[in-house]
Parts: structure tokens; C-alpha cells; sequence
């Protein structure tokens, strides 16, 4: 957990006023900005032009499934919390072309070529979004056979991130380890402070990179009195999280709980729709389809993201090994906090909440994960009712 | 290669509103490339020119509401190597099928100058009440990109890419703020099987079902968030009762709420 900034780092100040050259020095680095924005009743990511399009003065109000924009008295640009989306789609495109070919007189010819990704600027990443970069990074390039995909997409983000000053109902990025501050992992951290009419940015520098883009800005060093106030934020936001998972045995419980009756309970719920893997975002799970043309003259294998809540997706000569939805949930939520540390040493949750926000049935990841806690199964080798 | 011989299409119709064989002339830029790789050996709607069977492949739209079309389905499916049923008529029963929750006879009764003169069966059901479908296309109407699926599958022999799953897996994807949350407009998206490419949700309204259940569907908590938006029972029935009010869970769900 990550509340207080970091005292050994010198740290900036750049004012409100002043942010739009960091958009300028971005796009004139060749870089595609991606950050938050308002469509369609939500703060959503998309690629960004300039200030202007960010949600200026807007927050939202989160519960289970439930989400709603709300006004801010002040104009606060970054003043809200996690959204329907994550960075993951900029990485892992929902569709993605693997390879096109055409059938000539001599046989196929493989076009394996997709113009080159955009040089990405990811602003406004949330402690939460960096830890679940991480995760992706470890998924797709830590292992070994890198994707490369993701890996020529991943390799020139420049991340500026933003310390939470509001966390949302659903939030519990502090039982995660992964917020509300971030530790590590971006270029730029920004804090932002609304301070009567002062508005400006408490600037952390994560690289070289991050150090050479705040040089072209104009900034000054933060005063200690700045950096206090930076520092009351972000222990208010921990503070504010009310959200409470005891990770501590939380990997060997469910690993006795295969055969709990609460799986069932669940199961009654769950609408096997797949949103919480959608919005996950560490969920990475893809399917490889074939399509061809009418003629058989030309072919495309495309990957698409694909979901544990999706019968087909443990489909195996036969039948689908998943196929009860208490079976599929068990898989996603013993995945996420249990199997995820044996495979990469982490937790595969980053507590972003965004699960339980954007679950239509309303199902709270923490309040099944408590109660797991809270009822062991006593004998391991009982049956379910 | 050896030059294939084309396979002979037929297109058939039930009870039905002829848009979904519709969606085969509406392929319109495809529609001079799939007459290239097949042969149109009998399609009414398209040219009067009728080719005998047997066919390769049917294409049978419409639901089974009179006891002719119930012989009738039999003799296309001993001429058919494939059948594939599409639309929601076809494979669910369609919006007719709203007269199975009632007694046909109060209809006919109401609506005809000469009841005497109609024969008509007691329920409209989908085809695969009566034969062996070989695969289904959803929708009311389908979608033609879907059609284009299947046809360019059987003709390279590979597996037409027809996901059952829920319309919010494509929803999603397409990066929609899901209406049901951010909204709280009931939405049908989380039981109904994906193919639309979310068009309603895409528009800021909730999905109608159009292409029926999806693979595991789990309309008895669907209700229970929809009672939680407010939604009356009456209403709740409605929202299962449009095209596929007669598909098993959409049917059991509505019926639950009509105690």
C-alpha cells in the first residue's frame, strides 16, 4: 500500500494552467494520448486531443452495480474514480488480426503485417491500472515466449498516473496492496490539489523519460507545505476505503473451499455474462477464430477476447469441463486469488472494483471472498449440498 | 485443386415475415459472390426459376403453426443435407408463438369471418420441434454477416465462428457504457446470445431479446435485478414475450411471473 508520497524524491509543481503543454510536448514526441473522458454517461478512455476534453469537473457515484455521474462543485480534472474501461484494450485490442493470407497461383502468402501500434501516452493510470499492467506484463511478456503484440505496444507507453484523491464505493485497492498512491511504474505521477483558487499538480518523476517531458514543462519545485497537503489526500483516500479483504490466508481457504456450498449459492446469482471479465483489468483470456471468404481465396485468424464465463472457452473433445456456472465462477474467483500466485507470485486482483460496479447482478467479489473467510469448509472432503 | 461442384441452396418459409430471407438479398456487395459459389436452386423470393431437389443446403425460415407445414418441414428435410433454420420464427417460434399462452380457438374465432375455413395448430413452434436442425442463426431478423459466417464455413469446411454467449461479452468489447448500470434501463443483454453486435445497447437502449437465450441463461436473477429497477411483474412477463417468447427459459421465466 502506497498512501504517503515519496519524501526522498524531489517533487514538482506544475500549475492547472500549464497542463496543456504537456499534452503539446506529448504529441509533439509523436505520442497518442489516451486518458478519460465523458461519453455516453461515463468517464471512459479514448485518444485525447488536449485538456479540453477531459472531465472537468465531473465525479461519479459507485455501488453494486451501479454508476452514475455526478457534478463536482470544483473543477477538478482527475476527480473521480475507476470507469467501465481499462488501459488493457489499448494493449490487448478485443480483436486482433494474428495474420492475414492470400491464396496465389504458388500456395498461400502469409501478411502477418499490421501497420505499427501507436506510441501511447497513458494519462491518468490509477495505482490500481499500473499494479494490473504489471500483471499483463508478467501474462504476456515475463515468461518465455513474449507477446508481440503486446510487447510492441507495451515497450513505448509513457504512463503518467494519478494518485486517487477519490476512491469509490467499490475501491479496496488498500487490502490489494495497490493503491491509492502509486509506488512505482509510471513516468509522471500527478496529485492533483484544489486548494481554494489554487489548482495545480504535485508531480512525482518515475524515469529518465519522465524527468526529460517535465523539463519541457513549466514547473517549479514543491514547497514542503505542497508536499503536506499531497500527502493528507492520499491518506484521506486510504482512509476512505471502507472495502476490506483479509488477503492473508485468503489463498489456502479457497483452496479448501472447492467443494463449498457457497459456489452454488453464488451460482443462483450469477448471470454467467461474462461483464466482470470484460472489465477486468488483468482478465487476459482470448479465443483464436478462423474466418475465411466465400471463395476460400483469402483467410484471417483473428484473436478475441474471450471469457471463463463462456462455455466454450473450456471446451475440450466432448464438452465443456465448466460447464455448471458455479463451476465457471469458482474458476474465475480461485483464478484471481489463489492460482494467479502460484502462476506469477501475485495476487491476480488489484482491487479496482470495477467487478462489482459493472456486475449486473450485483455481485460484490469482497462480500463472497469474506464469507469464504468467514465459513470454512471444516472437513475438506465434504460434499456440497 | 479440382474445380468443386457448387452447392444447390434452397430457401424455404414457414410462418414468418420474410425478413430474414430477406437478409440474403440485402447481402447486396456479397450477393454476385455467393451466387458465384452457389448455386440459388430454389428461391422464390429471388427468381421464379426453381431447381428440383435435393438440395445441399436448406435454409428454413419461419415456425410451424398448421398441420401442412408440419408435413411440409418433413418432406424439406428429407430433401436437405443441411438444414439450417434461421431467425427467431424458425428457432424459437417467433412473435406468433405469443398464441401459446392462450387458447387459438378464442382467436379464430375473433379475427375470422368463417372459423371453419381455418385449420391452424393449437401452438406455433421452431423447427427443430419437428426435424434435426443442423445449425441455427438467432435474430429477428438475422444478422447477414452471421449468414455469410456459415455459408463461407461449409463452403472451406471449417467451423462457422457462431458464439452462444451473452450480448454484453460483444457489448463490452465494443466499448459501450453498459445502459442497465449507468442508466438503470432494464436490458436483456446478460441472457440473450450475442450476434447483434449490441445494436440497441450501442444506441443507449436496453437489448429486446431479439436473438433469444444465450448458452446458460439465468433469467430467474435477471427478474430479480429488473424488480430491483422497478419493474412490475406485468412488465417483467412483456420483456420475455416479444420473438422468442417461446424459447424454454425465456417461457419459464415469463410463466413464473403470470402466478
Amino acid at each position: 500500500m502506497n498512501s504517503n508520497l515519496n519524501a526522498n524524491k524531489d517533487l514538482h509543481i506544475v500549475r492547472r494552467e500549464d497542463l496543456p503543454q504537456l499534452f503539446n510536448i506529448l504529441i509533439k514526441d509523436g505520442h497518442q494520448i489516451v486518458g478519460p473522458t465523458l461519453r455516453d454517461g461515463a468517464i471512459v478512455l479514448d485518444v485525447l486531443e488536449g485538456v479540453a476534453e477531459l472531465p472537468l469537473g465531473w465525479t461519479d457515484e459507485q455501488d453494486k452495480a451501479r454508476y452514475r455521474l455526478v457534478k463536482r462543485k470544483d473543477e477538478a480534472l482527475f476527480g473521480y474514480s475507476c470507469g467501465p474501461q481499462t488501459w488493457k484494450k489499448f494493449l490487448f485490442p478485443p480483436d486482433h488480426i494474428l495474420f492475414k493470407a492470400d491464396k496465389t497461383r504458388h500456395g498461400w502468402r502469409i501478411d502477418a503485417g499490421e501497420n505499427a501500434p501507436p506510441k501511447f501516452a497513458f494519462l491518468g493510470m490509477r495505482a490500481c491500472d499500473i499494479h494490473a499492467l504489471t500483471e499483463l506484463d508478467k501474462v504476456f511478456i515475463a515468461g518465455e515466449y513474449q507477446d508481440s503484440a503486446y510487447l510492441e505496444r507495451r515497450e513505448n507507453i509513457f504512463i503518467i498516473s494519478i494518485n486517487c484523491s477519490v476512491v469509490g464505493n467499490n475501491c479496496f485497492c488498500t487490502s490489494m496492496g495497490s493503491g491509492p498512491g502509486a509506488a512505482s511504474g509510471y513516468d509522471l505521477a500527478l496529485t492533483e490539489i484544489i486548494d481554494g483558487d489554487l489548482h495545480y499538480y504535485l508531480i512525482e518523476v518515475g524515469s529518465e523519460k519522465g524527468e526529460e517531458v517535465l523539463g519541457e514543462i513549466k514547473h517549479r519545485t514543491a514547497s514542503q507545505e505542497e508536499i503536506r497537503k499531497g500527502n493528507e489526500l492520499l491518506t484521506a483516500a486510504a482512509q476512505a476505503i471502507s472495502l476490506k479483504v483479509d488477503t492473508e490466508k485468503l489463498p489456502k481457504i479457497l483452496k479448501k473451499s472447492v467443494e463449498h456450498p457457497r459456489w452454488k449459492e453464488i451460482a443462483s446469482r450469477c448471470l454467467t455474462c461474462g461483464n466482470c471479465t470484460m472489465v477486468c483489468p488483468t482478465c487476459f483470456c482470448s479465443t483464436v477464430q478462423d474466418y475465411t471468404d466465400l471463395r476460400g481465396s483469402q483467410a484471417s485468424r483473428l484473436r478475441k477476447w474471450d471469457s471463463c464465463f463462456n462455455i466454450e472457452y473450456s471446451y475440450i473433445h466432448g464438452g465443456s469441463v465448466r460447464y455448471s456456472s458455479e463451476a465457471r465462477y469458482r474458476q474465475w474467483m480461485m483464478h484471481k486469488f489463489a492460482s494467479w500466485i502460484d502462476q506469477f507470485g501475485s495476487f491476480g486482483c488489484v482491487g479496482c472494483g470495477r467487478c462489482i460496479t459493472w456486475c449486473p447482478a450485483g455481485i460484490d467479489v469482497t462480500e463472497e471472498l469474506r464469507f469464504f473467510c468467514q465459513n470454512p469448509l471444516l472437513d475438506t472432503t465434504a460434499k456440497s449440498a | 485443386m479440382a474445380a468443386r461442384k457448387k452447392p444447390k441452396l434452397a430457401v424455404w418459409k414457414f410462418a414468418s415475415c420474410d425478413g430474414c430471407q430477406l437478409s440474403l438479398l440485402d447481402c447486396e456487395d456479397e450477393l454476385l459472390e455467393v451466387a458465384g459459389v452457389i448455386e440459388i436452386a430454389n428461391f422464390p423470393e429471388a427468381s421464379r426459376a426453381v431447381k428440383r431437389g435435393p438440395y445441399d443446403i436448406s435454409l428454413v425460415e419461419g415456425s410451424i403453426t398448421t398441420p401442412h407445414d408440419a408435413m411440409r418441414i418433413q418432406k424439406v428435410r428429407r430433401m436437405s443435407k443441411l438444414l439450417i433454420t434461421i431467425g427467431a420464427c424458425a428457432t424459437g417460434g417467433g412473435i406468433q408463438a405469443l398464441r401459446n399462452f392462450k387458447d387459438i380457438k378464442d382467436f379464430v374465432s375473433i379475427v375470422y369471418a368463417r372459423p371453419d375455413y381455418i385449420e391452424t395448430l393449437t401452438k406455433s413452434t421452431p423447427i427443430d420441434d419437428h426435424v434435426f436442425v443442423d445449425c441455427e442463426l438467432r435474430g429477428c431478423p438475422i444478422n447477414k454477416y452471421q449468414l455469410l459466417e456459415v455459408i463461407s464455413a461449409l463452403l472451406n469446411d471449417r467451423k462457422p465462428n457462431i458464439p452462444k454467449y451473452s450480448v454484453c461479452m460483444e457489448c463490452k468489447q465494443k466499448g459501450n457504457v453498459c445502459v442497465m448500470v449507468s442508466k438503470g434501463i432494464p436490458c436483456l443483454g446478460p441472457v440473450t446470445q450475442v450476434g447483434c453486435d449490441a445494436l440497441c445497447p450501442s444506441y443507449q437502449r436496453g437489448c429486446f431479446g431479439c436473438f433469444g437465450p444465450m448458452e446458460t441463461p439465468n433469467t430467474i436473477s435477471m427478474s430479480e435485478r429488473f424488480g430491483e429497477l422497478g419493474i412490475k411483474a406485468d412488465d417483467i412477463i412483456r420483456t420475455y414475450r416479444t420473438y422468442n417468447s417461446y424459447s424454454e427459459s425465456f417461457r419459464r421465466e415469463s410463466e413464473a411471473y403470470e402466478r
